[in-house]
């Protein structure tokens, strides 16, 4: 009776989550597709109108104006239509969290503080119900961000249209993600609602117990130098051997930092280990733009579209962050790691940037060749140029406005990929109970 | 332990053989030794008050009591004369907030958490009320003890008289005005029930509610109701000693501690409703809203604790520091002169110091920034007497009165005036009676050694330092006790010699024995010759007179100086794409003209000679962006303590000092509708506000609004965070969407019930024979009862269909009626029900998969709901979302290709529809309130930008403007950065710097990151 009870829950859970059920990953692309009659926005800030893009075997073999389609080739009519790099999502927790509130669902943060040997890749779901939502608005690949500790572990990227993450893997363990501890005096106790004296400073210096911490990190760093210096050992430190490539830079090191001194004390690993590090977080990159031009460090805006850090700041700093760091000629790409949306804004969080100051096209690269470059996949993605993988969106209008952007097509690796999600079905379900008609 | 019981009570009778006279009562254990303190003061100057001053007059004192008062004046026979020449005599003053002698109980954590049990009925044991912070049966007078470690502090600033409570709770119950003389309580305890004091804080109560400020005021409100219902002798109450000593003590001077500029307010408006005029503890930042403290027509308590300088040299530091921080370091000191100047009568305090022994240096630094010291004199006695009614008593030097008086060595406030002695109830106490003859100074010594005297000059700076003058001036090992002292010393600083001197005081004149360090004895004397040099204590610095910066509207960067507030003004838009949301659509090329608050014309070629013209070319108008759902501008946001709450208010706790309503308006945002949050099934009743930059919270509130409330279901209410493992933890009726409905069918019914009550009682009311007895007052109730009488409408926090059907089902069989589903992310499954049941919807544009009854979300709710026919907004719950509404409304076109004119109107007047306040806002017609934005672009678009914002036709967000005005924040953080380093430099303590945390109040249902420098309120410690 038992067992009767528990499968018919299991078939009731199945039932509540089968909406996606049949968006099937596409197969490998044979023949030739061309887009043809585009306005081809590459991604590294050039316009290409009226052109057309070849793609064989999953790449891109020849963009522009003057290109001819080939005899045989699947031709794309995208006449009227933007054509876009495959965003790139470059920080989440995508397909390690479903439901944040539900424990079981979550994936994301082991236990302990020193966790490198962790690897995102090998928990992340394929099946994620959000996955298809951000595909829906042209994001094709995802760094994958395991979180809590000071080490949380490996990122990986992956493609967004895989039957498992073995599929899915893009280019694996790139990143070693470190969160750097907070470098502030916490708030005295507030008094509550009734005012009240207010509390004092807790013993320890938060301050000071942050560097000490940042110091454990580095006496780590330098044993993992030394371990990894030798080919052999007689006892296997998996820790250690797991940030080998941050020494070759294989490997880079995010570090997850948002004031200046936490930024920084990040400095200190581009200079000491001579790390190839990403900054993640950055509200207040536009203080030291010329500084993190100067070492050469990358950074990943994580949540433009945010409250101003201080009530004193511009109201709009977060918006113009980016053209202060375009205009120092600093290397970055937008995040979007809204919790309510998962994801799905990067676009017009790029288009935010854009009204505050970058170029359309510099937003854009913001949110494609940049990501690609942090991420280390841009030999491979980012642009629209011969030899990388067709990772190709085509929208009605301009992508970085929600008021003109719809997809209408994607490829990854010249896969035409199919964008239904779970949310259209559900649209199209409950117009047919209302008798609505499509298109609306 | 025998031993140690023997050695207290042989302290106890030690103590007790100092007092003036035997109490009749009890037995003596020796001798009697009755004295009657009688003393004549003479020779004085006297300052009988703030107002009188009597020269060379003298002060009789007898049992305690002041006998007389007279210039000149002479001693009666049996006194002792007390020859005050030069002397200064005042009132000994009175600090009306302490807590001297009564134990301050810790507090405890007891507020409200989705994650904790909640403790939903009081603790405490014995025939209380319900509610734990109701303290009101505390008395002062009865855990009052003597305690002269801690009064001898407070008399040596000059204090003879306070007024103590316990400070734990909403009510506090009674304060005891006590002496401080070092005497059995039975004398010190000048009056037993002198007070009553309330606060907003639940102190030591661990019950859940209430857990927020609105909790407090609604708390506080329904005791007045329940304590005047309790006189009826009600049978279904019983006995309620929390009731009963509530109402014995209405009659007291009531004592209100609120302790901020927006808590007086609300203090005093609790006080307006029933008839209660508080005397209002302030917080030291009244000076931010001066024209609203007078208006309460309070006396105020004054703390005078300023804070202190912060380090802020690095500039990583300094950044974190806010300039609202920084500019009420600097301008705290001016508080009392605000008063004073304002004429508001008050009450000094050294509650809140840090050191109390910085109470004399921060009050002369009061005097630099205009308080005068008349105002500080009446402050420390007349008026504090008069508002407790014991002028009579203490407070002045007048016959009759506790013979409570300082003895100076010149004007009390002087900075290098001496308190020699502060006699409290007719008993001495030293303060620096040493000092009273200063016998610091030059002395002229004579050695008579054996070779004939030899002389030298001694400066005596302090009893434990002098040196020698004679060949060299060399310093000495000194000893000085009054009576004894000694002098070891080398004359010569290569001489070798020693000199040992030991002698006796006898006043000005010494005499003694010594050794040089041959071994040869002689005598020596010294004489007093000339006054030393007078040297000021660099410990009590006070903060030196210098400009300050302007106070702004709100106190808060971007806020407003005096002055400088935008004006309604004559506005004309010419040239613009206007998009009207009335059935003329968007009109293109066309003019909007605003005058008198008001939108007064619409159409082409307008003009006004008077008007501010705004060239509208290429630029989009549209009516300012109205957000349903907001939970900006409030100091409170959740009372989650009870599953049914009705009876707060956010209107009660409106914060105009909250930077989010600037930030609200440079994304075109003209009203927000602050909702309670989603801890509760009925949570509190909402309030409207237009985004007046600068106004206080009564002006901020809509007029003419009629009013919501909060419901909400699902998850948060069954507080399905509150979990053991995979079990639940939560003790707070309901735990599933089953139990929520029960909690609506029940409180509705017994809102239907208590209406009917309400009723009958109405109808016999006044008809002969009938013995009418009126129902309780329920705030809770009431509110239920407005709703069934169509008078206050729901908004309800909804997520799934089973939910939503459930709640309407309910209101359907109760004959209640859900005016707003909010949130309502599954709306698009029932739709066509919320149609039948008239309900409106208030949704996200794309929110999903951020908890698990979001799990169905999708972002084309809003146009299905639409296109059946439901009204919709579109709405943030965010403070950062709400200056991005427009675009939230262009991904309905995005999502299932809504019509850009209806997806507009989506965040301005659909939004009106379902506030019931279309008639006034939401669409540019003629006659409706001048609340217009000026957009960049099209308002639906990425690019668009709010250049104007504009409400009641006052530009109150200028994008230009706002250039200048962060330039004008840049500048003045500059300047205090500056002036604090200068005070580092100088050696003025600092410390380190603190960053202003800023708190956020959300829904409590989502998370959203707001930069490092912001708390959720939610997770800040509950007390």
């Amino acid at each position: 009776m038992k067992k009767i009870v528990s499968s018919f829950f299991s078939l009731l859970l199945l039932l509540q989550v089968s909406a996606q059920e049949t968006v099937y990953p596409a197969p490998k692309q044979t023949g030739t597709t061309v887009i043809t009659n585009a306005t081809i926005h590459v991604g590294n800030g050039k316009v290409i109108q009226n052109g057309s893009i070849v793609i064989t075997d999953g790449k891109i073999v020849a963009v522009g104006a003057d290109v001819k389609a080939p005899a045989g080739a699947t031709v794309v009519d995208a006449q009227g239509k933007q054509v876009y790099p495959g965003l790139i999502l470059p920080v989440t927790n995508l397909g390690l969290v479903e439901t944040p509130s539900v424990r079981a669902t979550s994936d994301v943060q082991e236990l302990g503080e020193l966790n490198p040997n962790i690897r995102s890749i090998v928990a992340y779901n394929t099946d994620s119900k959000i996955i298809n939502t951000l595909r829906s608005n042209g994001i094709l690949l995802a760094n994958i961000v395991p979180e809590g500790g000071l080490i949380s572990g490996a990122s990986s990227v992956v493609q967004l249209d895989a039957w498992n993450w073995e599929d899915a893997a893009y280019k694996t363990d790139a990143g070693i993600h470190f969160r750097m501890p907070s470098l502030i005096a916490r708030p005295r106790g507030f008094g509550g609602f009734g005012g009240g004296a207010g509390g004092q400073q807790p013993p320890v210096d938060p301050v000071k117990q942050g560097l000490e911490q940042v110091e454990r990190m580095k006496s780590f760093f330098r044993e993992a130098k030394a371990y990894n210096s030798v080919s052999t050992h007689e006892e296997t430190n998996l820790k250690f051997a797991s940030v080998k490539g941050l020494f070759d830079r294989k490997q880079k090191l995010y570090v997850h930092a948002n004031t200046v001194k936490q930024m920084l004390v990040a400095l200190d690993f581009v200079k000491e280990f001579n790390f190839d590090v990403v900054i993640v977080g950055a509200s207040d990159s536009w203080q030291i733009a010329d500084l993190l031009k100067q070492n050469n460090v990358m950074v990943v805006l994580n949540q433009m579209h945010s409250l101003p850090t201080l009530e004193d700041d511009d109201v709009d700093q977060p918006y113009k962050t980016p053209a202060m760091l375009q205009k120092a000629g600093v290397l970055f790409a937008i995040n979007d790691e809204d919790g309510q949306t998962r994801g799905r804004n990067l676009a017009f969080n790029a288009g935010t940037a854009s009204t505050y100051g970058l170029s359309k096209e510099e937003a854009l690269q913001a949110i494609t060749l940049n990501a690609a470059k942090v991420l280390g996949v841009d030999d491979r993605t980012g642009s629209i140029e011969v030899g990388k993988d067709a990772n190709i969106i085509i929208s009605t209008g301009d992508i970085l406005d929600m008021k003109t952007s719809t997809v209408t097509d994607a490829f990854i690796q010249g896969r035409k990929i199919n964008l239904d999600d779970k949310q259209k079905q559900l649209n199209e379900r409950y117009k047919q109970k209302y008798g609505l008609k499509s298109p609306f | 332990m025998r031993k140690s019981k023997c050695f207290w009570l042989a302290i106890g009778v030690l103590l007790w053989s100092t007092r003036l006279l035997a109490q009749p009562t009890f037995p003596e254990n020796g001798i009697a030794d009755p004295r009657h303190g009688f003393y004549a003061f003479t020779n004085a100057t006297i300052v009988k008050d703030a107002s009188t001053t009597l020269s060379n007059a003298t002060l009789v004192i007898r049992d305690g009591r002041i006998i007389s008062v007279t210039a000149g004046g002479k001693v009666p026979a049996g006194a002792v004369e007390v020859d005050c020449s030069g002397k200064f005599l005042y009132p000994s003053f009175i600090d009306i907030y302490a807590d001297y002698g009564t134990a301050q109980p810790q507090r405890q954590a007891g507020g409200f958490n989705f994650a904790q049990q909640a403790q939903l009925t009081t603790a405490v044991k014995g025939a209380y009320g319900w509610n734990q912070a109701i303290k009101s049966d505390a008395d002062a007078f009865r855990v009052f003890a003597v305690d002269d470690g801690k009064a001898k502090p407070l008399r040596d600033l000059g204090f003879g008289t306070v007024l103590s409570h316990v400070r734990d709770g909403i009510a506090r119950g009674t304060g005891a005005l006590v002496s401080l003389a070092n005497d059995k309580e039975n004398m010190v305890i000048l009056k037993d029930r002198a007070s009553a004091h309330y606060s907003f804080s639940k102190g030591s109560s661990t019950q859940s509610y209430p857990s927020s400020m609105m909790g407090s005021i609604a708390l506080l409100r329904q005791t007045y109701l329940d304590a005047q219902w309790y006189k009826t002798k009600p049978v279904l109450e019983g006995l309620n000693l929390s009731l009963q000593a509530w109402n014995d003590e209405q009659n007291l001077p009531q004592i209100f501690e609120a302790g901020d500029k927006w808590n007086n307010l609300r203090a005093d408006r609790i006080g307006d409703e029933f008839g209660v005029q508080y005397i209002i503890k302030g917080g030291g930042n009244e000076y931010q809203r001066i024209r609203e403290m007078a208006a309460t027509k309070a006396t105020f308590i004054l703390p005078i604790n300023y804070p202190q300088a912060q380090d802020v040299e690095d500039p990583n530091d300094a950044r974190l520091v806010s300039l609202a921080d920084m500019k009420h370091w600097e301008l705290a000191p001016t508080n009392p002169g605000a008063f004073e100047k304002a004429g508001i009568p008050f009450c000094l305090t050294t509650s809140d110091l840090r050191d109390i022994k910085s109470f004399f240096a921060n009050l002369r630094t009061a005097f630099n920034y205009g308080l005068t010291e008349t105002t500080a004199l009446n402050a420390l006695t007349k008026v504090p007497a008069t508002v407790l009614g014991v002028y009579d008593q203490v407070g002045s030097l007048d016959a009759g009165k506790w013979a409570n008086f300082l003895i100076t060595s010149g004007p009390v406030f002087n900075e290098r005036t001496t308190i020699y002695q502060n006699w409290v109830q007719g008993m001495k106490y030293s303060v620096k009676d040493d000092s009273w003859k200063d016998p610091k100074g030059t002395y002229k010594i004579v050695l008579n050694t054996s070779t004939g005297p030899v002389n030298y000059t001694l400066d005596f700076k302090s009893n434990s330092a002098a040196s020698l003058i004679g060949k060299d001036t060399v310093t000495s090992k000194f000893y000085y006790d009054g009576r004894q002292v000694r002098i070891n010393v080398a004359p010569e600083r290569r001489g070798g010699q020693n000199l040992a001197l030991s002698g006796i005081v006898n006043d000005n004149s010494w005499s003694g024995y010594g050794v040089d360090s041959a071994g040869n004895n002689f005598t020596w004397t010294a004489v007093y010759d000339q006054p030393g040099m007078q040297r000021s204590d660099s410990s009590r610095r006070t903060r030196p007179a210098g400009p300050v910066g302007k106070v702004m509207y709100p106190f808060e960067p971007f806020g407003w100086e005096e002055g400088s507030a935008p004006k309604q003004e004559t506005i004309l838009i010419k040239n613009a794409t206007v998009w009207t949301n009335e059935k003329e659509g968007v009109l293109q090329n066309a003019d909007v003209l605003i005058r008198n608050g008001k939108i007064a014309a619409v159409g082409k070629n307008l003009s006004d000679p008077a008007a501010r013209v705004i060239d509208g070319t290429g630029k989009h108008v549209t009516a300012g962006i109205i957000d349903e759902h907001s939970h900006i501008a409030a100091a409170s946001i959740n009372e989650g303590g009870q599953s049914v709450t009705s009876e707060v208010r956010i209107a009660d706790n409106l914060n105009p000092d909250d930077i989010n309503i600037y930030r609200q308006l440079s994304g075109g945002v003209t009203t927000s509708h602050i909702l309670h949050g989603s801890a509760n099934v009925i949570g509190g009743q909402t309030q409207l506000i237009k985004l007046r930059w600068g106004a206080n919270d009564d002006e901020l509130k809509f007029k003419n609004w009629p009013g919501q409330i909060k419901f909400a279901l699902g998850e948060n209410v069954k507080r399905s965070t509150s979990a053991i493992g995979n079990g639940s933890n939560n003790n707070r009726y309901p735990d599933t969407r089953m139990g929520v409905e029960q909690v609506l069918v029940d409180a509705f019914t017994r809102a239907k019930d208590y209406k009917k009550a309400w009723a009958d009682y109405d109808a016999n009311k006044g008809k002969k024979g009938v013995a009418a007895i009126a129902p309780r007052r329920d705030l809770e109730l009431d509110a239920l009862v407005e709703i069934l009488d169509n008078k206050r409408f729901i908004t309800c926090h909804s997520y799934v269909q089973s939910e939503i059907n459930s709640a309407m089902e309910v209101a359907n069989r109760m004959g209640y009626h859900y005016n707003t589903f909010t949130h309502i992310l599954e709306g698009y499954k029932v739709a066509d029900k919320m149609l039948k049941h008239g309900a409106n919807a208030s949704t996200f544009s794309d929110w999903w998969a951020y908890k698990m009854e979001v799990q169905d979300a999708i972002p084309y709710n809003a146009a299905i709901m639409h296109r059946v026919g439901l009204n919709v907004a579109i709405n943030s719950d965010d403070a950062e979302m709400a200056r991005r509404l427009n675009q939230e409304a262009g991904k309905i076109v995005k999502y299932g290709g809504v019509s850009e004119e209806d997806a507009l109107k989506m965040v301005t007047l659909n939004p009106t529809i379902m506030l019931h306040v279309d008639q006034y806002v939401g669409s540019l017609k003629p006659g409706k309130d001048g609340d217009v934005v000026v957009w960049s672009d099209n308002p639906l678009s990425i690019y668009a930008k709010s250049l104007y914002t504009i409400v009641d036709g006052t530009v109150y967000f200028d994008r230009q403007k706002d250039e200048q005005l962060q330039r004008g924040v840049d500048q003045e953080r500059n300047r205090l950065v500056k002036k604090m380093n200068g005070e580092k430099r100088s050696g003025a303590p600092v410390i380190p710097a603190q960053p202003s945390y800023q708190i956020m109040h959300t829904c409590s249902d989502h998370y959203h990151s707001h930069g490092y420098l912001t708390i959720d309120a939610d997770d800040l410690s509950n007390d």
